[in-house]
This record gives C-alpha cells, sequence and structure tokens, in this order.
C-alpha cells in the first residue's frame, strides 16, 4: 500500500467532514504552499513531522558514463528533508514492536 | 515557513475562495494530513506525491559503532530511516530559483 494525494484527500472526506471537492482542493494547496515557499528560497519547519531545507550546490566535474567524456555538472539547488525525532521515535518504535 | 505560517496560508487561500472553510478547517486538516503521513511511514508504507515528492524508509544495517567519548565500542542495532526524494515539479521550480538568484532563508 502507498499513501497518495487520493488516500489523503479521502481521510479529510472522513475525518474532518469537508466534501470531496474541498478534500481534493485541500491536499493540493497544501503541497503547493511548501512547493511555493521552497521555491521562494524558504525552508519549510513541519514541528513533529520534519524540515525541508534547501543546499546550493556548486557546479562540480561529471563524466558521461556510456561514453567517458568529461561534462561538467551544473550548480544546482537541490531540496533535503530531515525527520523531526518524533518521527524517527515512531519509525524505531514500530520496527522495536514488530522485533518483539 | 512554519506549521501555522501553513495554515494561515491556506486560510487565506479558503478565503480568497469564498469558501465555507475556516482557519480551524485549514488547521485541523494539516494536522489530518501530516498525522496521516507519519503513520504510515512509520509503518513501513511508501508516501507517494505526484510532482511533490516520495518519502520511504532506508534499511541501515547494524553496525559497531564507538563511544567517542571513552574509545569503548558499542554495537549499534539495524534500523530504519525516513527518507524524502523530490518529485520532478518540486525539483525543476526549486533548480530554476537558483537560477532566478533567490536567497536561500535559513528561517522564517
Amino acid at each position: 500500500m502507498t499513501l497518495t494525494k487520493a488516500e489523503l484527500a479521502d481521510l479529510l472526506f472522513d475525518k474532518v467532514g469537508l466534501n470531496k471537492r474541498e478534500a481534493k482542493d485541500m491536499v493540493e494547496a497544501f503541497f503547493e504552499e511548501i512547493r511555493i515557499a521552497l521555491e521562494s528560497g524558504d525552508c519549510v519547519k513541519l514541528s513533529g513531522f520534519g524540515n525541508f531545507q534547501l543546499r546550493d550546490k556548486p557546479q562540480r566535474p561529471g563524466r558521461n558514463p556510456k561514453t567517458g567524456e568529461e561534462i561538467p555538472i551544473t550548480a544546482r539547488r537541490v531540496v533535503t528533508f530531515h525527520a523531526s525525532q518524533k518521527l524517527k521515535g515512531m519509525v524505531e518504535k514500530h520496527h522495536a514492536d514488530k522485533q518483539g | 515557513m512554519t506549521k501555522s505560517e501553513l495554515i494561515a496560508r491556506l486560510a487565506e487561500r479558503l478565503a480568497e475562495r469564498n469558501s465555507q472553510l475556516v482557519y480551524k478547517d485549514a488547521e485541523l486538516a494539516v494536522k489530518t494530513i501530516l498525522d496521516a503521513m507519519a503513520s504510515n511511514l512509520s509503518q513501513g508504507e511508501r508516501i507517494e506525491i505526484r510532482g511533490f515528492g516520495s518519502f520511504d524508509l532506508n534499511y541501515r544495517p547494524p553496525r559497531v559503532g564507538r563511544n567517542p567519548k571513552s574509545g569503548s565500542s558499542v554495537s549499534v542495532p539495524e534500523k530504519y530511516v525516513p527518507h524524502f526524494k523530490a518529485g520532478k515539479e518540486l525539483r525543476e521550480r526549486v533548480d530554476l530559483s537558483l537560477e532566478l538568484q533567490t536567497p536561500v532563508r535559513e528561517s522564517t
């Protein structure tokens, strides 16, 4: 099983009482607001879940693995996610419980 | 952007659209979404959000570590750690902001 936007919208319908349209829009807006913050250079801190941070990486030398030709890997900005202590704790607890 | 700022921005969207929903609904929606994501992920279920990214667990095998203070060796058991991979749309939009020379702000 994989959790997707459709399942999240169903949860908002079942648990929060939004109608189907509102639930779908809310899930879409939730991720869009995070994308907007990140693309405007703002990191996103969701307490209890984790932080999305931005890292600027300088250009570095690379290689085409097929031809061996040297081509530079251009400078880029990437998103990194750091799970909160709470989320890490939940993951470890579930694993420990399964081990018995 | 913090969780409460995210809720405020979602509430603003609702107001702009003359929605029946109010701040409280945005707040409960954010809590419900994050709770579901955390609980599914901690049970080893993958999360896949098209255009945003995916979350899953990475396995870390058991290893022998060292107590940096005493130098004595300690066995560190195997564990799973959350891992996020940005999706295509998020990756491209964020990378574009570098070309536009938007500075990175550490906190809000």
